[in-house]
């Protein structure tokens, strides 16, 4: 790996998240010239309430930075030097909150639920995607291919709203919303994990349910050009054992993309399935950004525009550093 | 597979386009009938809090739904076309612009900047508008594998051809090139529809769609709103989730079916 390619990819992922700190800036202001903070903090000024005093703090700390009087590229940089600081600021609707904070909390448990259901329906949909291919495999993996593209084909949170019906509802085998338990202490107690596990089997489903589909098609597709090629013809030519050839000489060849791509969702797991938190009330960054769009807390929304777009640039950086040290065949250098 | 996708597809604007014939679209405003009333023979798929008619609702949000769809795809895969076509054709310092754009953008989760964008003019958005959000990232994926088929099409020895007897860029992209990419760039169509609909229903699903309109995802917004689901009225949402799962099983269908005409080695595969 070339040192000129670490310094433009680190380059790169600085350009992204300046890049992703102005779409805050300037989408609102572009779009329709106003400062959707400014009012929404004029309301509550006016509206009055329990904390008058710190919104009135609040609203003299944003008119230091933000106020009118100011040139729109004060304004800016006063942005940018907040942002580089992690200062997302305070929650507009739940006010001595901070953005911060609130992300914070949220977090842990998108990131748990993604990363389990991620890798769940990656091993499941690899190993159906490599059956349905191999020509030795009970007829009923090949006949899987076009549920399994059906699946695919259908959001997570539409498969959500079906399986709490079935599996909540009506037959009361889950809770139907929520992380935990209401009233249950939160910590490292095995009652307590096995409460979470037990709330978050239905979103994970859904989310295995689609990815696994995604997951086999792409597997079969690279399983089949696998299955031709000469080097399993010569492995059974010397009688090897069939599992063998399955597993050490198909399944290992065709199985690279799959872990390239594996990589790049991964990246994701912080975005979460925002929908699918949504329905099934789940105490993660999903549902958080839904409270904050329906309370027009800007702020929230904008930190979790911030964090989220910060965290993907990060894992894919680390990705692509990465990489050449997974597969040897993968190097940064031109080739001429 | 692409036959099939296609039935499935006229049987959907069959349904968008013959319904309001045989349906009364008025009863898809509120307080045209009873609220809450399970399926029946006067209300075939119930009605909802409001007392619209959900039959009524889905002959009107499906044609707005597809509406969004189609014309964010459409000029997604414009905008794809031209600029997949200047980068892989041209090439160069172009090339080197548009390609390193395309990639820095491919690497931000895009419902979240349209989360962003749709938040600050929700008030004001429309089903056109909201096409045009959605349109505004739909470009880059077909920009990225539009450049990359005319890469590998530019160094064919028919389009070497036509430089030799004189043709110009234009004359070679038109006659040359764009035919001979035509199923694909349908398979790209079908492709981009299916991501156009997929994010505007996502972000209609949080409330950040046409709040008067009755599109298929704001139909969905509202029944997780009033806790359809918890109070067991699923005729609520059962019906906008079979329209949705029919309409993207067609399009995967049609565009795997049209990539087949377009690379004849994957034949063997499937």
């Amino acid at each position: 790996m070339s040192r000129g390619f670490i310094v433009r990819r680190i380059l790169l992922f600085f350009v992204i998240v300046w890049a992703a700190a102005s779409i805050n800036f300037f989408i609102p202001r572009l779009a329709t010239g106003r400062d959707p903070i400014r009012e929404k903090l004029g309301q509550l000024a006016a509206s009055g309430g329990l904390r008058q005093e710190g919104v009135e703090a609040m609203v003299k700390a944003y008119q230091v930075k933000f106020g009118l009087d100011k040139p729109l590229y004060v304004q800016y940089l006063h942005f940018l030097a907040d942002t580089s600081r992690f200062d997302l600021g305070y929650s507009l609707a739940n006010y001595p909150t901070r953005v911060d904070q609130m992300i914070g909390n949220a977090m842990p448990w998108t990131i748990g639920l993604l990363l389990v259901a991620t890798l769940m329906g990656f091993s499941a949909g690899t190993l159906m995607g490599a059956l349905a291919a191999w020509p030795r495999a009970p007829t009923l993996f090949k006949r899987s291919v076009i549920p399994l593209m059906t699946l695919s084909a259908i959001p997570p949170y539409l498969l959500g709203l079906v399986v709490l019906y079935f599996l909540g509802l009506q037959w009361k085998l889950f809770p139907l919303s929520g992380g935990y338990s209401a009233g249950t202490l939160v910590g490292f107690r095995l009652d307590f994990i096995l409460d979470v596990l037990h709330h978050s089997t239905l979103p994970a489903l859904a989310i295995v349910m689609q990815s696994m589909g995604f997951w086999a098609l792409g597997m079969r597709g690279m399983m089949v050009s696998t299955v031709g090629e000469d080097y399993i013809a010569l492995a059974q030519a010397n009688g090897l054992r069939r599992p063998t050839i399955f597993l050490r000489y198909a399944v290992r060849n065709a199985f690279l993309p799959q872990f390239t791509a594996l990589g790049l969702s991964l990246a994701f797991v912080v975005t979460g399935q925002v929908i699918v938190e949504v329905i099934f009330a789940y105490p993660g960054i999903g549902t958080l950004l839904f409270r904050a769009i329906q309370s027009s807390d800007y702020t929230v929304i904008n930190g979790i525009v911030f964090i989220t777009i910060l965290s993907i640039g990060l894992v894919t950086l680390i990705m692509d550093l990465t990489y050449p040290l997974l597969d040897p065949r993968i190097s940064h250098q031109r080739h001429n | 597979m692409l036959s099939a996708g296609l039935a499935v597809m006229a049987l959907i604007l069959l349904f968008a386009f013959a319904g309001p014939i045989f349906v009364d679209t008025n009863m898809a405003e509120p307080l045209s009938a009873t609220p809450r009333q399970a399926p029946s023979a006067e209300h075939p798929f119930g009605t909802d809090d409001s007392g619209r008619d959900l039959l009524a609702v889905m002959v009107v949000g499906v044609p707005l739904t597809l509406r969004i769809g189609f014309i964010a795809g459409a000029v997604g895969l414009g905008v794809g076309i031209f600029l997949g076509f200047l980068s892989g054709y041209v090439g160069g310092k172009v090339d080197a612009v548009i390609r390193g754009t395309v990639d820095t953008l491919l690497t931000v989760p895009g419902l979240v900047v349209l989360i962003s964008i749709a938040s600050t003019i929700r008030e004001e958005i429309s089903v056109n508008l909201m096409a045009m959000v959605v349109a505004s990232l739909a470009w880059m994926w077909p920009t990225r594998t539009i450049r990359s088929q005319v890469l590998t099409l530019r160094e064919r020895a028919y389009v070497h051809m036509a430089k030799l007897n004189g043709m110009n860029t234009m004359e070679i992209i038109w006659k040359e090139l764009f035919p001979n990419l035509l199923p694909y760039l349908a398979a790209n169509l079908a492709g981009a529809v299916s991501w156009a609909v997929l994010a505007a229903i996502g972000l209609e699903a949080l409330g950040l769609g046409p709040q008067n309109e009755p599109t298929v995802g704001m139909t969905i917004y509202w029944s997780i709103t009033f806790s359809a689901l918890i109070r067991g009225m699923w005729w609520w949402w059962a019906l906008p989730i079979v329209f949705l799962a029919l309409l993207f099983v067609s399009l995967i269908m049609i565009a795997a079916g049209l990539d087949e005409l377009a690379n004849p080695k994957q034949r063997k595969a499937v």
